[in-house]
């Protein structure tokens, strides 16, 4: 860091990033809530520890490998350069900057800001095959949704150099396809070779309601995924960073924040637009669900999922327009997949983060249509084809068909699905025993004492 | 002598960079920490296959209809 400017800039940038890691947690966090709130009680500690374990899990293979492809990948596409050895070199596991590095400050709390995304993607994949899948398959998932997939998509779309924004034009600024789409595509692969939960559907075929067993729960879960979520928000940004940098179109010497491919944004315009987004959601879903709790709670997620493409850019009486749109979309949607193809999505994530992340890229080609997509010269310009395309990549063919496949081994080998006694019974039914053995233990053996005291008071 | 390379910090920290002990043993430390990884999935598959085999013989009618009726 040579200059006082400079180094107050870089300090700067590594405390931002530090302080939007330490929101995101409370998406983890409220991700644990919501899932155990939707989840009936004998299974309760099984479907934290899957949850819980993802942290670890993805963290790791994240540190061995999924950063090194987010910097090695933005051109690993046929006909587009191979993959950047060089470029991904300093992220490597065995790189100095990957470690305790007094001259490289940035490196550590970017890698966890993507990180957080990471586990984001995975939990999202979590909470729709609750109370059925076994631990050790979905944890394979996580890895590869968190650690592999969803960082693939990361560097060919939400990279300055990544193909799809010089070729399609894509633009995704706060991930509506990045994270969201791929997630709920990846999640609607594994669901469709996984199955419904026993006694999901009644013999004729009749979708039956499975009710949290704590909607307080959900409901402190889901507002701490939206504060965490605007925590992510923050962190999709460049903070501060001169023309001079970023060397490409921008002219002038007026410093400024930037979104993930180094366009001119701000701090304001997002906050504008998160918030709207969110009301948007909220009404719409409570219109459209007739004030169902657990739609409207998740509308309003839905509905900044949705408009989270152009977020950046929009005005914020679209931002709640796209928000409002892209619910009634998804909840209409929601149900009639699951009637025409009897999936159980236990916690709806296909829908709110899936189908949300796609409709709202498409309503961004149209509505950001000619805008550019870069600060650099030559790159399309954003447009609908290129934002459909993008969504077919990022659904389809990163999302749901590696999320099929790994099911469809996972499930040849037997390896995928618990035994149907025991998903009966429940997943915790070995400390439910013992829970209930120990408390008879003790009440027992402190009546014996109460007798005992009983008969020396005579 | 130091295992991190300094042994005072009487330096200009512009020309500082890594500080962990052992530098040079990174790739070491990966291959270590793929054996953690790879390892910790083979333990965890192994118990709960046999978690899973034990709790499917293991249902005491009353206790599981009891289990049932907890939501």
């Amino acid at each position: 860091m040579d200059g006082n400017l400079n180094a107050l800039t870089t300090v700067f940038t590594e405390f931002y990033y530090w302080v939007t890691i330490v929101f995101m947690f409370l998406i983890h966090v409220g991700f644990c809530m919501y899932e155990v709130g939707a989840s009936r009680r004998r299974n309760h500690m099984h479907t934290l520890m899957k949850n819980v374990m993802i942290i670890p899990l993805v963290t790791v293979t994240f540190f061995f490998f999924g950063w090194w492809i987010y910097w090695a990948f933005p051109n690993a596409f046929p006909g587009m350069g191979g993959i950047g050895y060089e470029a991904g070199a300093p992220y490597t596991p065995w790189s100095e900057n990957m470690g305790t590095h007094l001259g490289d400050r940035i490196t550590g709390v970017f890698w966890a800001a993507f990180l957080l995304f990471s586990w984001t993607a995975a939990s999202i994949v979590s909470g729709s095959v609750i109370e059925r899948i076994r631990s050790s398959a979905l944890w394979l998932h996580a890895v590869m949704i968190g650690s592999v997939w969803w960082i693939i998509d990361a560097a060919w779309g939400w990279h300055w150099d990544g193909w799809m924004v010089k070729v399609l034009g894509y633009h995704d600024a706060y991930a509506s396809g990045v994270i969201h789409a791929i997630a709920g595509g990846y999640a609607l692969g594994v669901i469709m070779v996984l199955g419904p939960r026993l006694g999901k559907f009644a013999k004729d075929g009749t979708p039956r309601d499975i009710p949290p067993h704590n909607p307080w729960m959900l409901t402190i879960g889901i507002f701490l995924i939206y504060t965490g979520f605007w925590g992510f928000y923050a962190a999709c940004n460049v903070p501060i960073i001169s023309p001079e940098v970023i060397d490409g179109q921008i002219v002038g010497t007026t410093w400024t924040a930037t979104n993930i491919y180094l366009s001119p944004t701000t701090l304001s315009a997002i906050t504008f637009n998160f918030l709207m987004s969110l009301s948007g959601g909220l009404m719409a879903a409570y219109v459209v669900s007739k004030g169902d709790a657990f739609w409207t709670f998740s509308g309003g997620l839905a509905g900044i999922i949705t408009a989270s493409a152009g977020n950046d850019l929009y005005h914020p009486i679209q931002a709640m327009l796209v928000g409002a749109v892209g619910v009634v979309i998804v909840y209409k949607l929601h149900y009639w997949v699951e009637r025409k193809f009897k999936l159980d999505d236990a916690v709806g994530a296909v829908a709110v983060h899936g189908y949300s992340g796609v409709v709202g890229l498409i309503i961004a080609g149209f509505m950001l249509w000619g805008a550019p997509s870069s600060p650099y010269d030559g790159y399309a310009a954003i447009n609908p084809v290129g934002q459909i395309i993008g969504a077919v990549i990022m659904f389809g063919l990163l999302g749901f068909l590696p999320g099929w496949g790994l099911a469809k081994l996972q499930a040849m080998a037997g390896v995928l699905r618990i035994p149907p006694e025991v998903e009966l019974q429940g997943l915790d039914y070995a400390e439910h025993h013992a829970y209930e053995d120990a408390k008879a233990d003790i009440i027992e053996a402190d009546k014996r004492r109460l007798a005992a005291q009983a008969a020396d008071a005579k | 002598m130091s295992t991190i390379g300094y042994d005072s910090w009487a330096v200009d920290l512009a020309e500082v960079g890594p500080v962990y002990p052992f530098q040079g043993s990174e790739f070491i430390l990966f291959l270590l920490g793929l054996a953690f990884w790879i390892g910790w999935h083979r333990i965890q598959y192994t118990r709960e296959s046999a978690h899973l085999e034990e709790a499917r013989k293991a249902g005491d009618p009353e206790k599981m209809r009891e289990l049932v009726e907890k939501y």
